[in-house]
């Protein structure tokens, strides 16, 4: 099994953060990880990504040009990672970020509000945990419990009292995650 | 103090920041710039001053780092200092005083694409610059290159190892992919400093004023005015060179066994052609993957004899051709060679070599 990941977004959104998360809960999992960021002049004010990659085996390049699955958060990150998705690739968007949906068939593609959700919730720092537990739902490629030691990992100690309740968003956004479009096999 | 081994997610930058300490360094002195400051970052969010005493300094210039690099290791310490491009051409001019003065210490560089400011992107473009040196003098530094985040956190060990051994500046030659890419890492257990008493017993060389009583001050310069004795120096130097290029000489083999095309490839490049051996071996290609771990001393009998054998080399390298010229020489004319690259910090893919050594192997 290798899965390759990209997340995308603004600066600031927590886009690294939830790579990292993730990588995290890969190797309680016992996989190989690479977590590999843009940090250019995107990470400073623009548009940040990062590639995720875990896998059963020795990962090579950390580097892709063609992607399982995307985390889409802004417009431009749909515009340039949707058409490097591999046929049969997921595809995740919050619709309040994106102007133009979606419009390749022959991948999976799901919606989740998670920028109204805690909006709702009153909590805006949860809005990337949303995302990671509707990405684990529909790719159950590491377990909630393996997420939440990455939390205990990658947080420092005076933060773990905010676990629980990323914990949470993270069950809720398993939740709230719905399917647009089911990839058509040609 | 933790004494056991841990697995860490960490950026190849942060691992060498952990395997300093780790592997018992007494001091580290730097300077930020982009896309190595997490290793000063680390260092001081880790406080190994408080533990192990090791020192970390942030100087005002990469000039004085590498002078201070010069000092401590003078004085029989094991320190380090990293950079990235164009703070390691400032480095230049101390690089060769630490050579004839044979003066162990570990320079980490972490490339951005240049020549000049150029890029904070990742690049391989400093292959000359640490193989070759911008410094004056025949004078070599020993080169490591890493192409994982746990090979620079165990380069950091190995570097150590080697300074001290045959007393010379190590240079660990990353790149932003790998410094700034996360992975696994298992960090080494601790060892401990040395002490006064193992410096004086293992480095008798060192100007450190201690123990003085009973022998000579050590003197430890670079100028020389008789030139007979100057010349004495150098062919001192050069034969520990070549008794470093008969031990040291290290390079991975993956698949090399039966491949007709090998590629030769380093760091985080050789990574990435990994993924094109792993790919095109697949549809039944006997293609592999020579990756030169030491890139001075270069692996030169591991090309040759590859050479003799294989129908063509394919050099893939982030910058314009550079190992390229050494992996020529040592091929002897054997087979075809020939080139990709990127450069300025644009980085590769595996399906772009995957294309391009496809259509070298389909014209034969």
């Amino acid at each position: 099994m290798q899965e390759e990941i990209i997340i995308s977004g603004f600066g600031g959104q927590g886009v690294l953060s939830m790579g990292k998360i993730l990588a995290y809960g890969g190797i309680m999992e016992g996989k190989e990880v690479t977590w590999m960021p843009s940090y250019g002049p995107e990470q400073r004010g623009g548009t940040a990504n990062v590639t995720v990659i875990l896998s059963d085996k020795r990962i090579t390049s950390p580097v892709l040009n063609a992607y399982d699955t995307a985390i889409v958060l802004n417009q431009p990150s749909l515009d340039r990672f949707m058409p490097l998705l591999k046929p049969g690739g997921t595809l995740i968007y919050d619709p309040a970020s994106i102007l133009t949906p979606p419009t390749r068939t022959d991948i999976n593609t799901y919606s989740i509000p998670a920028m109204s959700e805690a909006a709702n919730m009153q909590n805006a720092k949860v809005f990337n945990m949303l995302l990671l537990g509707g990405l684990i739902h529909v790719r159950p490629i590491v377990t909630v419990e393996n997420v939440v030691q990455g939390l205990h990992k990658t947080l420092p100690e005076r933060h773990h009292h905010l676990i629980p309740m990323n914990e949470q968003a993270i069950r809720h956004g398993m939740e709230i995650i719905t399917q647009e479009h089911k990839a058509e096999v040609k | 103090m933790q004494t056991d081994n841990e697995t860490l997610l960490l950026k190849g930058n942060e691992a060498i920041a952990h395997a300093a300490i780790r592997y018992g360094f007494d001091g580290f002195f730097g300077y930020p710039i982009t896309p190595q400051s997490e290793i000063l970052e680390t260092l001081s969010l880790l406080r190994p001053w408080e533990t192990t005493g090791m020192v970390v300094l942030q100087s005002e210039s990469e000039v004085a780092s590498i002078n201070m690099i010069y000092a401590g290791g003078s004085s029989g310490k094991c320190v380090l200092t990293s950079s990235s491009s164009i703070g390691i051409s400032l480095m230049q001019e101390v690089i060769p005083y630490m050579a004839i003065c044979e003066i162990p210490g570990l320079i980490v560089s972490v490339q951005r694409g240049g020549p000049g400011l150029g890029t904070i992107q990742p690049s391989q473009s400093d292959y000359y610059q640490a193989v070759y040196g911008g410094g004056n003098g025949d004078y070599h530094v020993l080169v490591l290159a890493p192409s994982s985040v746990q090979e620079s956190c165990d380069m950091v060990g190995l570097a150590k190892e080697l300074m001290m051994k045959w007393r010379t500046p190590v240079m660990i030659l990353s790149d932003g992919s790998i410094g700034q890419m996360m992975e696994k890492c298992v960090l080494p257990p601790y060892t401990p400093r040395r002490t006064d008493e193992e410096i004086r017993r293992e480095c008798p060389w060192a100007t450190n004023g201690l123990g003085l009583k009973g022998r000579k001050p050590n003197v430890s310069t670079s100028l020389e005015l008789d030139q007979n004795l100057m010349e004495q120096r150098n062919h001192a130097l050069q034969a520990k060179y070549m008794r470093i290029k008969q031990e040291e000489v290290r390079a991975e083999h993956y698949m090399t066994e039966d491949a007709e095309l090998v590629i030769v490839a380093f760091g985080s490049a050789a990574r990435v052609a990994m993924g094109t051996v792993d790919e095109m071996r697949e549809h039944g290609h006997r293609i592999g993957l020579l990756r030169p771990i030491t890139l001075w001393p270069f692996p030169d009998q591991d090309i040759l004899t590859l050479a003799s054998r294989v129908k063509q080399m394919v050099v893939v390298e982030l910058n314009e051709g550079q190992m390229l010229r050494d992996v020529e020489w040592a091929a002897r004319f054997r087979c075809p060679i020939s080139f990709i690259g990127h450069c300025g910090g644009v980085t590769i893919t595996p399906d772009e070599i995957t294309h391009k050594v496809g259509a070298l192997l389909s014209q034969g």
